[in-house]
């Protein structure tokens, strides 16, 4: 996995930094964010904007593969992220769910409503296309899209987002007459894999694909003009700071549909960087020296170690000081307990994807609603626990704890919940194990940790890269285990041989 | 001493106290004897206020058990269970002086009264360092009898207090508990289902059934004297080992 063309750099990327900070706007000035989603093109272009802004002495940071459309989005909505390309169909049928064939003021003017401005056109289509083996296209005779109706057997394999989306399947099935049966969902990059392997016959891509010519597909005829054009834009906040502005809207027109494929075909099909990508392109094109820092293996996993460790360790300790006391209430209040641990069983089904995704709109994108749903997935298992290690206690012992005279809080903390220890204690590592799991979805929402390389792994197809965050998050939930393990025995120690 | 007034308490099962009423005279220990299910238990459940009457009062003294004073009046009494409701978490030394620490005596103060504690229900300092998992039946009881008596209560409890012993530990432990109930003067209710064991401990015995008091006095009244002919029946059920050995003989 050697993905550094630009090793004779180390001297100037020493250098850079201390000129970015001569010339930069200080350090009062909060760095611009820019966002990407969880596709390679996007996160290609997410370094190129980035690297615009710092070679102009602008502090930027990227936010990369925060999950699809609507998390980067509303994270513009809420200011969690300064810019981000979008694409004009995209825009206007799926966000503000407007006709596809409206026109630039229109679309401008739609845009202002949100306080959203566009800063750059980029220059290239990047629309969605239908294809298939070159072979089979060939053998069934199919050009165009209309010629799919002829054969209802054909399976499709289409992206999650493309299935639900108003401008995606439904749409597409309507203006054909498609007979086929539903789809299957699939993530975008598997879906490649899955067609090479003959498990689908028709799958969705991107026009600017890398992976179009290197598995020999056909590109089907959009022969009734359904799919609207996806020219790819700069969207930008209303108030970012005009220095910035300028410096996005120099990437106007710098690429067209063929030199976005190459781009991505140099980090698809090539294995090298994004960073290293885009600072090639904007060395090449525009004639800027980009810093750019290429952390070694073991950095980067100290760093998503941190990250995945910060998650956890607050989500989880926040959840122990609330949950410990409501199942100490629930158990001496019985009735109101019943509703506890209901609301916190409702939390429980909520599927932990949506829970992130639900949490944006008040906490944004980042660590923050990561922690805040890690931390309500951990009540139950621990509430649960805490109350009945201490409703199952021997009734002997609570009835002599009581007759001693003990007032309800020092019983409590000297008896009853030392004995219940074991059982809180089996419940934190519940809660802990599911939650070193569950973190590596934060990933997706820009919380970093474990799920950051498994994320890039599978958008790349780099198993190495896949391994390098299940490994530890694997390891991490055993060592967890463990350590709980080993404490129980110790606490429980007293009661290993009870009675003659 | 220890004042039920027209206590009355239904509990789920359809057992029932109606309006049950006793005093024990100061000094004096009785045994609540009766068939299974009679409402023993649940009389010394109410005396240390771990249940609730319906109505009417339950007193140690002159104070009524209200849900204020609970607390303050229980360290009156001294509770002695079956299995002796140790706290398996904590060595026989902190179960005993649990209470006395909660309550802030001084250090000086909880050593003297262990050493007298120590005497009194023979144990040595070694019991006293172990966990109570790790100490014999006998041993148990003891220590849960050491933790009733810390704080020198003038009323002690005993739910089958041998219930849950060998024949020898038991017999020997009877003749402990009666020489301490002597030495002691302090007002002892004491619940056994064995009847002998009831007469050789205690003063006076109280027989009940069905939620009610069929008779009080000492054994030899309720043998020569019994009020009904439950009394005599339930006298007449506890088979003697000279029954045993002539039955054999036949």
């Amino acid at each position: 996995m050697s993905r550094s063309p630009l090793r004779a750099w180390p001297a100037l990327s020493l250098l850079l930094p201390l000129l970015a900070a001569a010339q930069g706007d200080g350090p009062g000035r909060p760095a611009v964010v820019i966002g990407s989603k969880a596709f390679t093109e996007s996160v290609i272009l997410g370094e190129i904007m980035t690297g615009v802004l710092q070679s102009e002495g602008i502090p930027a940071t990227h936010r990369r593969e925060l999950g699809g459309t609507r998390v980067l989005w509303n994270g513009l909505q809420t200011g969690d992220i300064d810019a981000y390309v979008e694409y004009t169909g995209t825009i206007l049928l799926e966000i503000l769910r407007e006709d596809p064939a409206a026109d630039d003021a229109r679309l401008e003017s739609l845009l202002a409503e949100h306080g959203v401005v566009i800063a750059a056109r980029l220059g290239f289509n990047n629309t969605y296309v239908l294809g298939m083996r070159e072979a089979q296209a060939e053998a069934l005779g199919i050009r165009r899209i209309s010629d799919l109706r002829a054969h209802p057997d054909l399976r499709f394999g289409l992206s999650n987002e493309f299935v639900s989306r108003a401008d995606g399947w439904p749409g597409l099935r309507a203006a054909y007459e498609l007979p086929h049966a539903e789809p299957r969902g699939i993530q975008h990059d598997l879906a490649y894999r899955g067609l090479a392997a003959r498990s689908v016959d028709v799958i969705d891509l991107y026009s600017t694909d890398a992976e179009i010519e290197y598995y020999q597909l056909r590109r089907l005829e959009d022969d009734r003009g359904y799919f609207p054009r996806y020219d790819a834009v700069i969207l930008y906040r209303q108030g970012l700071r005009s220095a910035a502005v300028e410096a996005l809207a120099r990437l106007e027109g710098t690429l067209d549909e063929d030199s976005m494929a190459a781009l991505n075909a140099a980090v698809k099909l090539d294995g090298r960087q994004a960073t290293a990508v885009a600072a090639a392109f904007l060395r090449e094109r525009l004639g800027m020296n980009v810093a750019f820092r290429e952390d070694g293996r073991l950095q980067r996993f100290l760093d998503r170690s941190l990250e995945h460790l910060r998650l956890v360790g607050i989500s989880l300790g926040a959840a122990i000081l609330i949950a410990i006391p409501l199942g100490v209430l629930a158990y001496l209040r019985p009735r109101l307990g019943e509703m506890v641990l209901a609301a916190t069983s409702i939390v429980q089904t909520i599927p932990a994807l949506a829970l992130l995704v639900l949490l944006i709109p008040w906490l944004g994108i980042g660590a923050k609603p990561a922690i805040a749903a890690l931390f309500l997935f951990s009540l139950l298992p621990i509430v649960r626990n805490t109350q009945a290690g201490l409703r199952n206690l021997p009734p002997d012992v609570r009835e002599s704890a009581v007759a001693l005279g003990l007032p309800t809080a020092a019983r409590l903390r000297l008896v009853e919940l030392p004995l219940a220890g074991p059982s809180i204690l089996a419940g934190i590592k519940t809660a802990a194990v599911i939650n070193v799991g569950t973190a590596t979805l934060g990933a997706l929402i820009g919380a970093g940790g474990y799920g950051e390389p498994i994320l890039t792994g599978i958008r790349l197809d780099d198993m190495g890269l896949i391994l390098e965050g299940a490994i530890p998050a694997a390891a991490l939930a055993l060592l967890v285990q463990g350590a709980f393990e080993l404490a129980e025995r110790r606490w429980g120690r007293w009661e290993v041989q009870r009675g003659d | 001493m220890l004042t039920f007034d027209a206590v009355t308490l239904r509990l789920a099962g359809g057992f029932a106290l109606e309006s049950l009423s006793f005093a024990l005279e100061p000094g004096r220990t009785t045994a609540l004897v009766g068939p299974s299910g009679c409402g023993k238990s649940t009389v010394l459940r109410l005396a240390a206020a771990l249940l609730k009457p319906e109505s009417g009062s339950v007193s140690i003294g002159s104070q009524m058990f209200t849900a204020r004073n609970a607390n303050a009046l229980r360290h009156r009494l001294g509770y002695v269970l079956q299995e002796g409701g140790l706290f398996p978490h904590m060595t026989a030394e902190e179960n005993v002086t649990l209470m006395a620490k909660h309550l802030r005596w001084r250090g000086s103060r909880i050593d003297e009264r262990i050493d007298e504690l120590l005497a009194l229900v023979h144990l040595t300092p070694e019991h006293l360092a172990r966990r109570p998992s790790s100490l014999s039946g006998g041993e148990r009881q003891r220590v849960s009898l050491a933790r009733a008596l810390m704080l020198d209560p003038t009323l002690l409890l005993f739910d089958e207090p041998l219930g849950a012993l060998d024949p020898i530990v038991r017999h020997e432990l009877q003749r402990e508990l009666r020489q301490l109930f002597r030495s002691l003067g302090k007002t002892v209710l004491l619940v056994t289902h064995d009847i002998v064991e009831a007469g050789y401990l205690a003063d006076d015995l109280m027989l009940m059934r069905d939620g009610q008091i069929v008779q009080t006095g000492p054994l030899r009244e309720l043998v020569q004297a019994p009020a009904e002919a439950f009394v005599a029946d339930f006298i007449a059920a506890q088979r003697q080992l000279n029954d045993v050995l002539s039955e054999e003989a036949e």
